[in-house]
């Protein structure tokens, strides 16, 4: 290894990076899209965007009432309710229910079956909104992120696992080898080849580097459990299960009475909470409804603690009475709900939720400056083999193309998940996984293009198709839908959603479409300066594209 | 590639490579096996910081081995600990099975 604390943390920083630099970057656009998973899943269903403009006036109280007798209607035998109530970021009741499982269903068959278990309703009138396209919106990429796709949960787990853990090391060994740390925050030289991607890659890494720090780590403990089950092993012996719930306290189970008993009136439950929390609860779980043993549990809204894990009321179903909740949660407990918490930031309001976002980005840069880093400083070793009208190795070659499939290719793949969501015909079969296919496809040419030309010429054509389909989408939607941006901006609150979407992607349109032109500017000024280093960052990142041997 | 990896830095690497991810995982398995044991917490919150530090623990792990003046040195180092806390682990839990 190399000699020196410094050196050798700067190897593992380079590689522990490189080799999982490009799922990385689909992990950190993934996850910084599903900060906002409810606005882009009500943007990939228009069709509850009319029902969402009428502005509403009902308490949430008279909400719950109206999507119990809705519920009353279409589930009464079912297992269990489930109801989100309006608020700032969801402007209509979504309910779902749960039916008690038929022998030999599979657990394929009752996840498909749970899935047409679920409708939005009108809050002012408690009535079905019209059923909005087969999608799965904001759900996917939030699912993505760390399910991956194409292949079972736990495996796609695993591997997101395991780069997280070579990010965290990554991390911890960058900080360690970067000697100047604050100096470098505010050091930025433009125009200088490596050294300006050096610098932006400490920018951007510096800048947010509590962030990066706390999500790489944060979102390794919201699977803890699975990657280190040594604890659980000596603690609780092969009963995982008594582990799991002596650490995540649910209300506890209550079978049915298989004996009727009307519900009672939901409304008066939900004042109670909302004198008791300042605000009125937004989640609503019913079990065994019409059955003497009924419970309704009231979940309070996030916002008030940074725990995921938010206090709850329980109410006996059939007469209406408070019943204890679950104990309080020990402080460890209560501390590990709070890491989890700040992975998700469900208690982030508007601004905070726009910070995280950033900061994701942020990330999603730091990861992309790497990664171009490498290939930067890789080249500078061929300089004079490149010189002398030879090739650079097939290292720098793949990395390159890496690069360009990942870094440009995957905002094609996310614009072309959109574009799939307005174009794709609104009857079409399992049409959310054709949406999800359309992700993968786009990002699979894109891929191979880069692996057969990992040119500067490349560079420019995907960051441009990407500007192009980012910014096209809020002309897409309005060529599509009623609620575009001339609608949206000066419609309800309920709308909101949708102008911000139209606007984020538009802006993320023209990020790409600036990279795209940046690139393409004549590149005088750096030749000019550094004559005799053949490989800056921008002149070379045209190489040959034809096959060559690794050397 | 280039004139400094000759074989004798590839095999350097792997066998750190390997030292630092499939040794520094069972060291930290150990590690916080026995940490979960140890602490004087009920049990649900000793699992929980026990798992919680994991990460932290295989981090330092492979720093080491990365850190350490050899591979041979990597090797050893997490081996002996490996050996050592794990016989521990393993004598504890033999008296734990015995009590329950």
């Amino acid at each position: 290894m190399k000699d020196g604390l410094r050196q050798s943390m700067a190897w593992v920083h380079t590689w522990a990076g490189l080799l999982v630099c490009w799922l990385l970057l689909l992990v950190f656009m993934g996850g910084s899209a599903a900060y906002y998973k409810h606005e882009i899943t009500f943007w990939m269903k228009p069709e509850l965007h009319k029902a969402a403009d009428a502005p509403s006036t009902v308490t949430p109280a008279a909400a719950a009432t109206l999507a119990v007798r809705e519920l009353q209607q279409l589930a009464p035998k079912a297992n269990a309710w489930f109801l989100d109530l309006p608020h700032e970021r969801n402007p209509l009741i979504y309910a779902s229910w749960t039916n008690p499982p038929k022998k030999g269903m599979t657990r394929e068959e009752r996840r498909a079956a749970f899935r047409t278990q679920n409708v939005t309703l009108d809050p002012m009138t408690g009535e079905k909104t019209a059923a909005p396209r087969d999608t799965r919106g904001g759900e996917f990429l939030y699912r993505l992120h760390f399910d991956l796709y194409y292949m079972s949960a736990i495996w796609g787990r695993w591997i997101v696992g395991v780069a997280a853990m070579f990010m965290l090391v990554a991390i911890v060994s960058g900080v360690i080898t970067h000697k100047r740390i604050f100096k470098d925050f505010f050091t930025f030289r433009p125009r200088k080849g490596q050294r300006s991607w050096l610098d932006a890659h400490n920018v951007t890494a510096v800048l947010a580097l509590p962030f990066h720090l706390m999500i790489t780590y944060t979102g390794l403990v919201t699977l803890m459990f699975m990657y280190m089950p040594s604890p659980t092993k000596a603690l609780y012996g092969a009963e995982q299960n008594t582990m799991f719930a002596e650490v995540f306290p649910n209300a506890e189970r209550v079978k049915p009475a298989k004996q009727f008993a009307p519900l009672a009136d939901i409304a008066p439950m939900l004042l109670q909470a909302e004198r008791a929390w300042g605000q009125a609860p937004t989640r609503i779980v019913l079990t065994h409804p019409n059955d003497a043993s009924a419970r309704i549990v009231l979940h309070r809204p996030a916002g008030q603690q940074l725990s995921n894990i938010e206090p709850t009321m329980t109410f006996d179903g059939a007469s209406g009475a408070l019943l204890s909740g679950p104990k309080p949660m020990s402080a460890t407990l209560d501390a590990r709900g709070a890491i989890y918490g700040l992975h998700v930031a469900h208690f982030a309001d508007a601004l905070l939720r726009a910070l995280f976002f950033v900061c994701g980005l942020a990330g999603t840069a730091m990861v992309a400056t790497g990664a171009l880093l490498w290939g930067v400083k890789e080249r500078q070793k061929y300089a004079k083999v490149v010189a002398k009208g030879g090739r650079v190795g097939f290292g720098v070659r793949l990395v390159d193309a890496l690069n360009i499939g990942a870094i440009a290719g995957l905002p094609i793949a996310f614009a072309a998940y959109f574009w799939a969501n307005r174009l794709l015909p609104v009857e079409m079969a399992s049409r959310s996984n054709a949406e999800a296919n359309c992700f993968f496809i786009a990002w699979g040419i894109a891929a191979v293009l880069a692996q057969i030309r990992p040119t500067r010429g490349m560079w420019r054509i995907q960051l441009t198709a990407g500007a192009v389909l980012f910014a096209g989408l809020p002309l897409l939607n309005a060529l599509t839908t009623a609620t575009h941006l001339g609608v949206t901006l000066f419609g309800g609150p309920g709308l909101r959603p949708v102008a911000a979407f139209d606007i984020v992607v538009l802006l993320l349109g023209a990020l790409l479409g600036w990279a795209a032109w940046w690139l393409g500017k004549p590149k005088k000024a750096a030749a000019a300066r550094q004559p005799a280093r053949a490989s800056t960052a921008r002149d070379d990142a045209v190489i040959d594209p034809k096959p060559m041997e690794a050397a | 590639m280039t004139s400094t990896t000759t074989w004798r830095y590839r095999g350097d690497v792997a066998a750190r490579a390997v030292a630092a991810i499939g040794g520094g995982y069972v060291l930290t398995s150990i590690v916080i096996a026995l940490l979960a044991l140890a602490l004087p917490l009920p049990r649900a919150d000793a699992v929980t910081i026990a798992t919680l530090l994991s990460f932290v623990v295989y981090t330092c792990v492979i720093l080491w081995v990365f850190a350490t003046r050899s591979a041979a040195r990597a090797w050893v180092g997490v081996a002996a600990c490996s050996a050592v806390l794990g016989a521990l682990l393993w004598a504890w839990q033999g008296g734990a099975g015995s009590v329950a």
